[in-house]
């Protein structure tokens, strides 16, 4: 059946009740029933949780063949814990049949292709999906498709019961002897575990592995103690070169400080900004990039941001510290200034990936927000955004809080070169829709800005301001010009990857790929 | 042109490619890798063949490592590795004539 993006959804899939996409807030003032876990008391006053190892742990926890496992990824490219309770689990316990459920996988999980091969690990749900881990699942090997879900439709999908956490692992930078976990401190901080606090709440059983063992109470927690079963000490929970980078640095490129430019531009001639808006940018060269032409118009105007959210960085830490910024308020920090400062300048908090951007809740962060600037790694003529598929359709990116904060933000600004090499990253048809082109409202190119025809508000602002803009279909032949018209991509009829709207519904799915030949 | 000795043009960098071409037993021998396979491959293959169509090449082997490049990349390397083959890429490019 044909979705509101037009892509073919296998009827096959749509059963228990699954809908194809239908198009924006499609289930607001439904009702969603929550699913409770079934957890044991621990009425029996003890003195400690610890146990000696992750075997253990999984023993006390009662794991075994079949159970879906959680993991959350804010130790980044860094993290040990995904592979150590897998290794456990299959090769000192000889578990099968075991699903993964993490908030996203990345380029430190490749030993878990293996698994995959091997057929130990069945089902694996996340958002990103990268290495060869999106290999062995673009070929087929995976014995049920992945299941693809932005930061938002996560917290959704466990609240609601669609995915049962067995036993859930928060990988904790500091934890204390019965499980409160804080990502402050200790030799892997992280900062932020805002991905992690569903999890702890709606999993049946929490393992908390961590490699600082700190006072009880280790408070203000981000994980509390009352929802853990087991604590396990381990010499190291991440590499910390790969949990944080050095502080983001502004980009040096010319071309894309003139796109940032534009883009900070065309926020400027919005009605939305003014004293106290709100304001999310992704953490790639271009999109932070914005922070800095921003900040001068701010000044021009004599006005503050309100607050900010994301995924935070040095720069959005910098106009914080400078008085700039009301509130930040963050579910994961990418890079060094941004661990050190949550939870230690004043008016930068953590919050939840559920506060952040679920949208089943009453209301998250992105549901205020008023801009956002994203990447992509491409965008089509309907305005719909692929960030998770290479142009060969192999899986290698993660929707990430994208569709959340393009759905949720008055104004979603997608800042994009318009070729990368020779790929067309404004085309006729995205690989795999991952943002439906009615949350997406204006494009940002080197070569030129598109407004979305569904906004002909912004349309009107950009003309008043004698912002020069042209059609997403005159920047897609300008591109083609450059690059050439690509072959389309040929596919076998196999499902390897679902990928649900961020409201539950099925937005698209990735095939797997025919091998090309010459 | 005749294919007399091995020759390379180009890099690995993104958005070039690494042009080989080595004589051949008669007929063109290509062999093509490519960042951009799926989209672009036949395109690629196109333009190689095309380029040393134009420069009279009809026996080599030809060994192209893509990495993305545009087509007025390919054809300038193809052209520099035939023309560093036959010894003749010092002096004299026919500019305009078979290079275009």
């Amino acid at each position: 059946m044909k979705n509101a993006v037009g892509r073919e959804i296998p009827d096959s899939l749509l059963v228990n009740g699954k809908e194809v996409y239908q198009g924006k807030n499609y289930m607001d003032g439904k009702y969603i029933q929550k699913a409770a876990p079934k957890t044991r008391r621990y009425e029996t006053p003890r003195e400690s949780k610890i146990v000696d190892s992750i075997v253990q742990a999984l023993k006390d926890c009662g794991a075994k063949s079949g159970m879906t496992f959680s993991f959350h990824h804010h130790l980044r490219d860094g993290d040990y814990v995904v592979n150590m309770v897998m290794q456990a689990a299959i090769e000192e316990l000889g578990l099968e049949e075991l699903t993964i459920a993490a908030s996203s996988l990345g380029a430190a999980h490749d030993p878990i292709a293996d698994y995959i091969e091997q057929g130990k690990v069945v089902g694996i749900q996340t958002s990103g999906i990268r290495g060869r881990m999106g290999e062995v699942v673009s070929a087929g090997k995976l014995k049920t498709p992945a299941i693809i879900r932005s930061h938002g439709g996560r917290p959704r999908a466990i609240e609601g019961g669609e995915v049962h956490i067995d036993i859930a692992f928060i990988a904790a930078p500091t934890s204390d002897c019965v499980g409160n976990c804080r990502g402050v401190g200790g030799k892997s901080d992280c900062g932020s575990l805002g991905y992690a606090m569903t999890d702890a709440k709606y999993a049946d059983h929490v393992v908390v592995v961590t490699d600082c063992l700190v006072d009880f109470p280790n408070f203000p927690t981000s994980v509390e103690a009352i929802d853990v079963d087991a604590v396990v000490v381990v010499d190291s929970i991440g590499n910390p070169k790969k949990i944080a980078s050095a502080a983001a640095r502004i980009t040096q490129n010319p071309r894309e400080l003139m796109m940032a430019e534009q883009a900070a531009k065309v926020i400027s001639v919005t009605p939305y900004f003014k004293d106290g808006f709100s304001f999310q940018t992704g953490a790639g060269g271009p999109s932070l990039a914005v922070n800095l032409f921003l900040e001068q118009y701010m000044d021009e105007r004599n006005i503050k941001m309100g607050w900010a959210i994301g995924g935070i960085c040095g720069p959005m830490v910098e106009l914080l510290k400078k008085g700039k910024v009301g509130k930040v308020i963050d579910v994961q920090d990418f890079d060094l200034d941004a661990v050190q400062s949550i939870h230690t300048t004043p008016n930068h908090f953590e919050m939840s990936a559920s506060q952040y951007a679920n949208p089943a809740n009453k209301g998250a962060f992105v549901n205020k927000l008023d801009f956002v600037v994203l990447a992509a790694l491409e965008i089509d003529t309907g305005f719909n955004v692929n960030v998770l598929t290479g142009s060969d359709g192999v899986l290698r990116g993660a929707p990430g809080g994208h569709p959340d904060t393009a759905a949720g933000s008055k104004v979603c600004i997608i800042v994009t070169p318009l070729v990368r090499g020779r790929m067309a990253t404004v085309c006729e048809h995205v690989v795999t829709v991952t943002t439906p082109g009615d949350c997406v409202d204006v494009l940002v190119t080197d070569y030129g800005i598109a407004v979305n025809p569904l906004r002909p508000d912004l349309i009107e602002c950009l003309d008043n301001a004698g912002i020069p803009h042209v059609t997403i279909e005159a920047l897609k032949e300008k591109a083609y010009s450059l690059v050439g018209r690509p072959d389309g991509l040929e596919w076998e009829d196999k499902v390897v990857a679902v990928l649900e709207a961020r409201d539950g519904t099925i937005l698209d799915v990735v095939r797997k790929i025919k091998p090309f030949v010459l | 042109m005749e294919i007399l000795k091995p020759a390379i043009a180009g890099t690995l960098e993104s958005s070039d490619a690494q042009v080989t071409v080595e004589p051949g037993e008669g007929g063109i021998e290509l062999s093509l890798t490519s960042s951009v396979m799926n989209q672009y491959g036949r395109q690629i293959k196109a333009t190689v063949l095309e380029t040393l169509e134009r420069l009279d090449v009809s026996s080599a082997r030809v060994t192209v490592v893509d990495k993305g490049a545009l087509d007025c990349t390919l054809k300038a390397r193809v052209e520099c590795a035939v023309f560093r083959s036959c010894g003749a890429s010092a002096a004299n490019i026919p500019w305009g004539g078979a290079v275009r």
